[in-house]
């Protein structure tokens, strides 16, 4: 930001005097302070409004015991105890890292195949937009088209498979294919803006590095592995950031399909944090619950961008 | 420059979260100064059926009551709850609301409803209008009373009668059913004589294909244990002289770990094993009453609040057979009754609780009976509601049996009713889904006393 505001404007530049680009210390800085503060402003209060405050906030009442009626009573660390005593919590981690796993590897594999054919073969707009579509659906919408048609009596997937004489299956009902099913289904509305975000950093891959792969005698398989991957990295581990920490959230598809159920197997930790605060009316334990899944998704950022060295490229 | 730019998104993603916690209100209840009987107020209520019938109250109320208009918001009973949950925390709950005896519990603790007590003896308000018990069941702990009954339910078999007649049954053996949790008694026999599989074979016959299953002799919406087996299951376990709670209301100690109560989830959910009734994994995202419309179930046991959508499915010819007797020879029903309350936090109280005191009277409740919708809570009304459906071809005697001859039991009235259904649900799911044995219910019944220990 701070290095944005030293350049001039384009649009400006041409006529401009030059030395606009190097003004004088004290009066003039001490304007561009002013002028930041305010183009600052709003997004500052915003974040303090809307997230610092709630942040703070949250913490405390995950001292508490709230039930949103009445005033929050403090109870030190009793929330946190009960959670590790909880078994509904475990069962929350573990489905929700299930969900996560499939999701990631899914997502970011197909992604990464897509990217490439949009950047080799399919330099089409329309195609490229195409792969877009389902990110242009609410997630809601997405999910309950996918339960209408994964319905186990009236679903026309179901349909199809009983023409081919398998027997029906059970996506969203069965224990083992409720989580898969949810995954698959964000999975396949996400890929294609992954695939995006992927694709613009194959372009930023100079030409010149797969020339001289290729005189080299560097073969497809090798380049990819050798050349694009590596040079790939930070992008990827933006996408991998980014995407974890989304599908460690994932809520409203569970929300207006299974709601936790087939029993637990898919309450996952941000429906049961919803459960909790908002249908038990036990915000303390919601709010200890939520500062829990922070922590986690702290954690997790902060290994996948250490051990992935996403803030270095190889490029330079 | 990547490493903030990643904090800071989990920052914000995370405190998202946090967000949600803190909608907190300042409203913590307590009658708030203004009495005004004037203006406008705020009704809400979630049964979409009966919305035209409390709309033409409404209308007639205002009538009356020049200076009053009434708003009404109707509101699924699956965002019921939370809406007006967080409606009283921010201070935009409705003036009146319809009511359930297992919710109001949890708003008498954090003091959210106004006591109608002195109303009632000012207004003459004639407690002994309604149907037996009704009116009592709205007196909290305190010994105070919170709503006006409007009406109530029990519940029956709603069957396809073509299907019965087919198979060989008589309207009058579906009406003398007896049952118990050992061998499931005429009650299982009807059931598995009334599946078919694809090959047309009946589940009492030998070669009957449990897992090609064409019509299920009881159709299954669920485990239901968030409402106790309302419609369930609990019409089968009350026979068998087992209760939910130590005492109702306001019981203190839950009683799923008895064996009577296992026993009968055990038969319930062997229907499934057996290919009578369907597996739970396949009832997920479907509606049972739907499926019994569609021809995919012979029996259905319900409320009455769902006879206008049984009687509305097209070539159907539907029969409604009374809950069967038991072990102790007699029948079941779970009687459940929803009242009107005032919310603490109006600003137009005097103006609230003249409109609970209309939905309570006769005026407003022949309507409703007039609609045939439900049973209102006024005795003489709630005759007349019986007259309309007879009107409609439709004999309700299988409910109304229930209140006659004294074999029903009332809802369970208990604090904490949200996180109790939070643990039960998932324990009589992993049953019904024959992932775990009742028994398995004595460790969740262990959960939920725990909750009444602090």
């Amino acid at each position: 930001m701070t290095t944005l505001t030293k350049q001039p404007d384009p649009g400006l530049s041409a006529k401009a005097p030059r030395k606009r680009e190097k003004p004088s210390d004290g009066v003039r800085g001490f304007g561009d302070l002013k002028v930041a503060l305010f183009f600052i402003a709003p997004a500052m209060i915003g974040l303090i409004l809307f997230y610092l405050v709630p942040t703070i906030r949250g913490i405390y009442l995950s001292f508490t015991e709230y039930s949103i009626l009445g005033d929050p009573e403090w109870i030190g660390t009793r929330n946190y105890e009960r959670i590790a005593k909880d078994p509904l919590f475990w069962n929350a981690l573990s489905v929700t890292a299930e969900y996560v796993v499939i999701n990631i590897v899914l997502q970011t594999a197909l992604a990464l195949g897509l990217a490439i054919l949009m950047h080799r073969v399919a330099k089409s707009t329309i195609i490229r937009g195409a792969l877009l579509m389902p990110y242009l659906m609410a997630n809601v919408i997405a999910a309950l088209l996918w339960f209408w048609m994964l319905d186990y009596q009236i679903g026309i997937i179901n349909q199809i498979i009983e023409w081919t004489g398998l027997p029906r299956v059970a996506f969203f009902g069965s224990e083992q294919w409720a989580i898969p099913t949810q995954a698959l289904i964000n999975t396949w509305r996400h890929m294609g803006y992954t695939a995006l975000l992927i694709f613009a950093g194959l372009q930023a891959i100079p030409n010149s590095v797969y020339e001289a792969a290729s005189i080299d005698g560097s073969k497809a398989l090798t380049t990819f592995w050798r050349i694009t991957l590596p040079l790939l990295r930070p992008v990827l581990v933006l996408v991998l950031v980014v995407t974890v920490i989304g599908s460690f959230q994932v809520f409203d598809s569970v929300a207006v399909t299974t709601a936790g159920g087939p029993v637990n197997a898919t309450r996952v930790l941000q429906f049961y944090i919803y459960q909790r605060a908002f249908n038990e009316q036990d915000f303390g334990y919601g709010s200890a619950l939520a500062v829990i899944l922070f922590l986690i998704l702290a954690i997790v950022a902060f290994i996948q961008m250490k051990f992935l060295r996403g803030n270095q490229s190889d490029l330079d | 420059m990547m490493n903030k730019k990643a904090i800071g998104a989990f920052a914000v993603a995370a405190a998202a979260v946090l967000a949600l916690s803190s909608c907190s209100g300042g409203n913590s209840g307590g009658s708030s100064g203004g009495d005004s009987a004037k203006g406008e107020i705020n009704y809400w209520l979630w049964d979409a059926n009966q919305l035209p019938a409390y709309q033409q109250c409404a209308t007639d109320f205002t009538k009356t009551n020049p200076d009053i208009t009434v708003k009404i918001t109707q509101t699924g009973w699956d965002d019921y709850w939370s809406k007006l949950t967080n409606g009283m925390a921010s201070g935009t709950a409705p003036d009146v609301f319809t009511d359930h005896l297992s919710k109001y519990p949890d708003f008498l603790k954090t003091k959210q409803l106004v006591a109608l007590d002195d109303a009632v003896s000012k207004d003459n308000v004639e407690l002994s209008q309604y149907n037996e018990g009704l009116a009592d069941l709205w007196v909290g702990q305190d010994g105070k009373r919170y709503g006006l009954p409007k009406d109530w339910d029990t519940v029956a078999l709603f069957y396809n009668q073509k299907m019965a007649t087919d198979a060989g049954i008589t309207p009058e053996q579906m009406g003398s059913l007896t049952w118990n949790a050992q061998d499931g008694g005429t009650y299982e026999k009807v059931i598995a004589h009334l599946s078919v599989d694809k090959n047309g074979k009946r589940g009492d016959e030998a070669g009957f294909d449990k897992d090609n299953v064409a019509v299920y002799g009881l159709g299954l919406p669920g485990s239901d244990a968030e409402n106790a087996g309302q419609t369930q299951w609990s019409y089968l376990s009350a026979t068998t002289g087992w209760t939910t709670t130590d005492k109702n209301p306001w019981g203190t100690h839950f009683n799923y770990d008895d064996k009577k109560l296992q026993d009968t989830i055990d038969w319930w959910a062997s229907l499934s094993a057996k290919g009578y009734m369907p597996k739970l994994e396949t009832t997920v995202g479907a509606n049972a009453a739907d499926n019994f419309g569609a021809g995919k179930a012979a029996i259905n046991s319900n409320g009455s609040w769902m006879i206008g959508q049984y009687t509305s499915y097209k070539g159907i010819d539907l029969g409604i057979a009374p809950t069967p007797q038991g072990p102790d020879g007699k029948r079941a029903s779970m009687f459940n009754g929803l009242a009107d309350s005032v919310w603490a936090g109006t600003k137009k109280k005097d103006a609230a609780i003249k409109w609970v005191e209309y939905l309570g009277s006769a005026a407003c409740q022949d309507v409703v009976a007039s609609k045939a919708v439900v049973f209102p809570a006024i005795t003489t009304s709630s005759e007349k509601a019986a007259v309309a459906f007879k009107a409609k071809n439709v004999d309700v005697s299988a409910f109304t049996q229930h209140v006659k001859d004294k074999t029903t039991f009332m809802v369970p009235i208990t604090d904490n009713a949200s996180k109790v259904s939070g643990i039960m649900k998932p324990a009589v799911d992993a049953v019904l889904a024959g992932k775990a044995p009742a028994s398995s219910l004595t460790a969740a019944n262990e959960q939920v006393n725990a909750l009444f220990a602090k």
